[in-house]
């Protein structure tokens, strides 16, 4: 015959610590001390090519070779490419599959306005941008009709379009199968040839420096904290007053820009567009480098998409190594293919660390409780809208 | 007129192999709510298999034949099942990392194949028969789009009559409507959840050795090329609709074929048919309804 | 002494386990805490009827119970800690699941639903075409095509079959005319007298004559329990708790005695 009127008060929960002191001390010396750190990070990077340091197994020479450059310059541009897709997934929680469109329209868009017109490098990419930026918004606004696996497949869907039309080769201005070489007749001598490679280096890490200062931006501003409030859930969002289509197409387009951006860098970079960057493949690898890397956190992109360069780069001469070359076929075989690494670590990954390379070293700094993080990084991930 | 029979007639050859892979994604998806992107790889390793037991017991007999079909559909099953126990199984509820499992398994075993087998197709051979063709009102049809549409019917009758007849059969109908309630009932899915992998792997399987029949090859990208058709088909036919896929297979792969020969650009247009698709009805043709 | 052990579910006159004992549940749905902290038995006899208006987390609750949602807390069937357990295995422990909304798998037949249904080795298909004439006539329809009403006896059904100890039932009389509730209604009578049975229900004459204890629920927490009767008799309490007029008449409802 008992009679509760009043509510009981819920029990004290044993993982309810103080929470109330780390936050506040922690943010102003703790921002400054990271930003600081990244500035003096990117300094270093930028000198690179003037010194002579040496990773073996990484780099293939001391970094200031045409080579390691051209190397590392690569790592800085995939990385861009994830961090804009970070933005798209990690940030808005859209999951599309057909990411690589917009870089693939950077690469060949710029080749093919190089390869058939007379425009010099500087107004071919603003012209190029805008044409991703048209063609962001088109795609993007027809996508987004639809959401979680429908908007994976429709975007997914006109990636393919985009590879089938690049090897097709219409009117020959794509060069199909055997892909396009950079015409480089109107490109600022600074960027042709191998010895200027060091410029490339340095255009390739401006890029990535751009792109990350422009996903920040989104991630502090007004938009971005209604994108990733959308992410958790969208009614809520529209009951007050939000516009969660128009933001997510305000992030979708942004990303997609910043993927032609480095589309364009990576064409001066890799002198030629290949149809390998609209396969359904390489759509995939970003989703994987972003959710190795740790989805919903920057630098954790960065990362991954840094290691999957090193790896796709790297492995191959690894393979041909006297060390790999001796061991038996059931290991030598699946250590040289760098997919099969990266796609069994992705499964590792997915599996034991949801939250990725920047889940796992965040749990080490702070030395969180291990289930409470591991149950923050899956529900990030079912948050996907 | 014969050329409007040879494109129908292989158009439906194409459906059926692009049936043989839906049906698997869409059970798949309809029941556990999985998007599988290693089905193709399922289908390339039935092909090899079915490649290895033609190589190794003298490829012209149709005894042969018939054994490296049993051959390819076992080796599908059996990859599959091994990807839901090891793979999915653990990973229960979570749908966004099963999916993105099956896209980590899709990009290496992939690789691992072009490891084991070299990038280059190989060229593989069957019954005579097979590569001739057949007069039909005129046009000359390759023998093997028969065999394809009669693999591709006997497969949906036999999962048509799974799924009315057994109690599995049952508890995927059911689960494909409503998999909580079915948990609520007392039954345990994962066993059906198991059971639609490999019966999908099976036909995957299979579709990998016709597959490999109908274009002349076995390579380590054959799962994957076909895979993104069979994407589109279980979407526009309903993801979970086994009838539907069989619809939107026809449809898909017969408008491909004429569009390809009128027009040139057969595969744009069905990937922008998904898109319409999807914009105009989300749930697909026929919707959420197993079979 | 606690009660059968072996799933047949007939209480023992010295039962004093209680059938359910749910203390400190809490449960949360995409991300939003439905259910704060609730703690309550159910004794292995009779029924026990779950209250509150609407959007409390009355049917969050039971499916907390079976582990449908995500949840924290105890949950003992019998005594036996279940709240780590999956929800078909809790089921098969002996519990009767008649959701809200009926849940009957729509492009089955109704042999097949209740087919699905079985899982004792002998289940209690007389009893069930006893109570439910309609569904054995009907038993080769599509579910998808029955009303409302007969759709929730194939739900009923469904849970009747097997020898539970416990039922869990959602709102059974929920959009349906009122021959119908009160056939529901007798269908539950006659359960309850073998098996216990958690009811969460609107309806404040079925309440009247099938529970014997309430448990009343507001914003995810329990916030009264105790006799059926001693509640339904106080309609401003009923109003206060429930936001409803109580006025239960007594001359037409015409219910059998209990």
């Amino acid at each position: 015959m008992t009679t509760q009127t009043a509510p009981a008060a819920p029990p004290a929960r044993a993982d309810d610590a103080p929470q109330d002191a780390r936050p506040a001390r922690r943010a102003p010396s703790g921002t400054l001390v990271r930003t600081l750190a990244g500035v003096a990070l990117l300094a270093l990077l930028a000198c690179l090519p003037l010194l002579a340091v040496h990773v073996p197994g990484v780099l293939p020479g001391p970094t200031y070779t045409p080579g390691a450059l051209q190397m590392m310059a690569l790592c800085w541009l995939i990385g861009a490419l994830a961090l804009s897709y970070h933005l798209l997934f990690g940030v808005a929680g859209l999951l599309s599959f057909g990411h690589a469109l917009y870089f693939a329209a950077g690469v060949y868009g710029l080749a093919i306005v190089l390869d058939t017109t007379e425009i010099p490098l500087l107004p071919a990419a603003a012209l190029v941008l805008v044409g991703g930026i048209v063609l962001a918004h088109v795609v993007g606004a027809i996508s987004l009709r639809v959401t979680g696996i429908s908007f994976a497949m429709v975007t997914l869907a006109f990636a393919q379009a985009g590879n089938v039309l690049v090897r097709r080769n219409p009117a020959g201005a794509t060069g199909g199968e055997e892909g396009l070489a950079l015409a480089t007749a109107h490109v600022p001598d600074a960027f042709v040839g191998v010895l200027n490679t060091r410029n490339l280096y340095w255009l390739a890490l401006g890029v990535l420096v751009v792109v990350y200062l422009v996903v920040l931006w989104v991630e502090r501003s007004r938009a971005g904290h209604v994108a990733a409030a959308t992410r958790e859930n969208e009614m809520r969002v529209r009951v007050i007053g939000g516009r969660p289509y128009l933001v997510k197409l305000l992030v979708f387009v942004l990303a997609a820009t910043l993927a032609t951006l480095v589309g364009m860098a990576y064409l001066l970079l890799q002198s030629g567009a290949v149809p390998r960057a609209t396969s359904a493949d390489f759509t995939l690898t970003l989703l994987v480098m972003v959710v190795l890397g740790g989805v919903g956190s920057r630098w954790g992109a960065i990362v991954g998409g840094v290691l999957y360069t090193i790896l796709d780069q790297r492995l191959g001469t690894l393979a041909g190594s006297a060390a790999v070359a001796d061991l038996p076929a059931v290991l030598r075989v699946p250590l040289s293919e760098p997919l099969f690494l990266l796609g069994t670590l992705f499964i590792l990954v997915v599996m034991f660390l949801p939250g990725g390379i920047a889940g796992a070293a965040s749990r080490l700094a702070a030395r969180r409780r291990p289930r409470e993080d591991r149950e923050e990084s899956r529900e990030r991930l079912e948050e996907v809208a | 007129m014969s050329t409007i029979v040879l494109l129908l007639v292989t158009g439906l050859g194409l459906g059926a192999l692009y049936f043989l892979v839906a049906s698997g994604l869409s059970l798949i998806y309809g029941l556990m709510g999985v998007l599988n992107f290693a089905h193709g790889s399922f289908l390339t390793l039935g092909a090899f298999g079915g490649w290895f037991v033609a190589r190794t017991l003298g490829a012209d007999s149709w005894g042969v034949f018939a054994l490296s079909l049993l051959a390819g559909a076992v080796v599908g099953a059996g990859a599959a099942a091994l990807t839901e126990l090891l793979l999915i199984r653990p990973l229960y509820e979570r749908h966004i990392e099963q999916v993105l499992v099956t896209v980590g398994l899709s990009l290496a075993s992939v690789a691992l194949f072009e490891g084991m087998w070299g990038s280059d197709p190989e060229f593989i051979s069957g019954p005579a028969w097979l590569k001739g063709t057949t007069d039909l009102a005129g046009a000359p049809v390759p023998n093997d789009r028969f065999v394809a549409i009669a693999a591709a019917a006997l497969v949906l009758g036999a999962i048509v009559l799974f799924l009315q007849r057994t109690r599995y059969g049952l508890i995927i109908r059911a689960g494909v409507e409503n998999r909580s309630m079915v948990t609520a009932l007392g039954i345990d899915v994962r066993k059906a959840f198991t059971l639609v992998f490999a019966v999908g792997g099976a036909a995957a399987g299979l579709g990998g050795v016709l597959a490999s029949q109908y274009f002349g090859y076995v390579s380590p990208h054959l799962g994957g090329s076909l895979l993104i058709f069979a994407f589109i088909v279980t979407v526009i036919g309903g993801l979970g609709s086994l009838t539907g896929a069989a619809v939107a297979s026809v449809l898909v792969a017969v408008l491909q074929q004429f569009a390809n020969y009128y027009l040139g650009y057969g595969d744009l247009i069905v990937v922008l048919l998904l898109a319409l698709v999807l914009l105009v009805r989300p749930t697909g043709l026929l919707g959420r309804a197993a079979a | 002494m606690s009660g059968s052990r072996n799933g047949t579910g007939g209480p023992t006159p010295s039962d004093d386990v209680p059938v359910l004992d749910v203390r400190g549940l809490s449960a949360r749905i995409a991300g939003q805490q439905v259910v704060e902290d609730v703690t309550f038995s159910v004794p292995s006899t009779g029924v026990t009827a779950v209250l509150g208006r609407n959007g409390v987390g009355k049917t969050s609750t039971l499916k907390a119970v079976l582990g449908l949602v995500e949840r924290r807390g105890e949950v003992l069937l019998a005594g036996e800690r279940v709240d780590g357990e999956r929800t078909d295995r809790i089921v098969r422990r002996g519990v009767g699941y008649v959701p809200e909304d009926r849940e009957v798998f729509a492009g089955l037949t109704v042999a097949e639903n209740l087919r699905l249904a079985e899982r004792d080795a002998h289940p209690r298909r007389e009893l069930v075409a006893e109570l439910f004439p309609d569904l054995v006539q009907r038993a080769g329809q599509r579910a998808g095509t029955l009303s409302g009403g007969q759709q929730q006896m194939v739900s009923l059904a469904r849970a009747l079959l097997n020898a539970n100890r416990l039922l869990l039932v959602d709102e059974p009389t929920k959009g349906l005319a009122p021959r119908i509730v009160g056939e529901v209604s007798d269908a539950l009578a006659e359960a309850a007298r073998t098996v216990p049975i958690l009811l969460v229900e609107q309806n404040l004459e079925v309440i009247e004559r099938l529970a014997e204890r309430v448990v009343v629920i507001d914003a995810g927490r329990v916030v009264h329990t105790g006799p059926a009767r001693e509640l339904l008799d106080d309609p401003a309490r009923v109003q206060q708790l429930l936001g409803v007029h109580a006025e239960v008449d007594h001359d037409t409802e015409g219910a059998v005695a209990r």
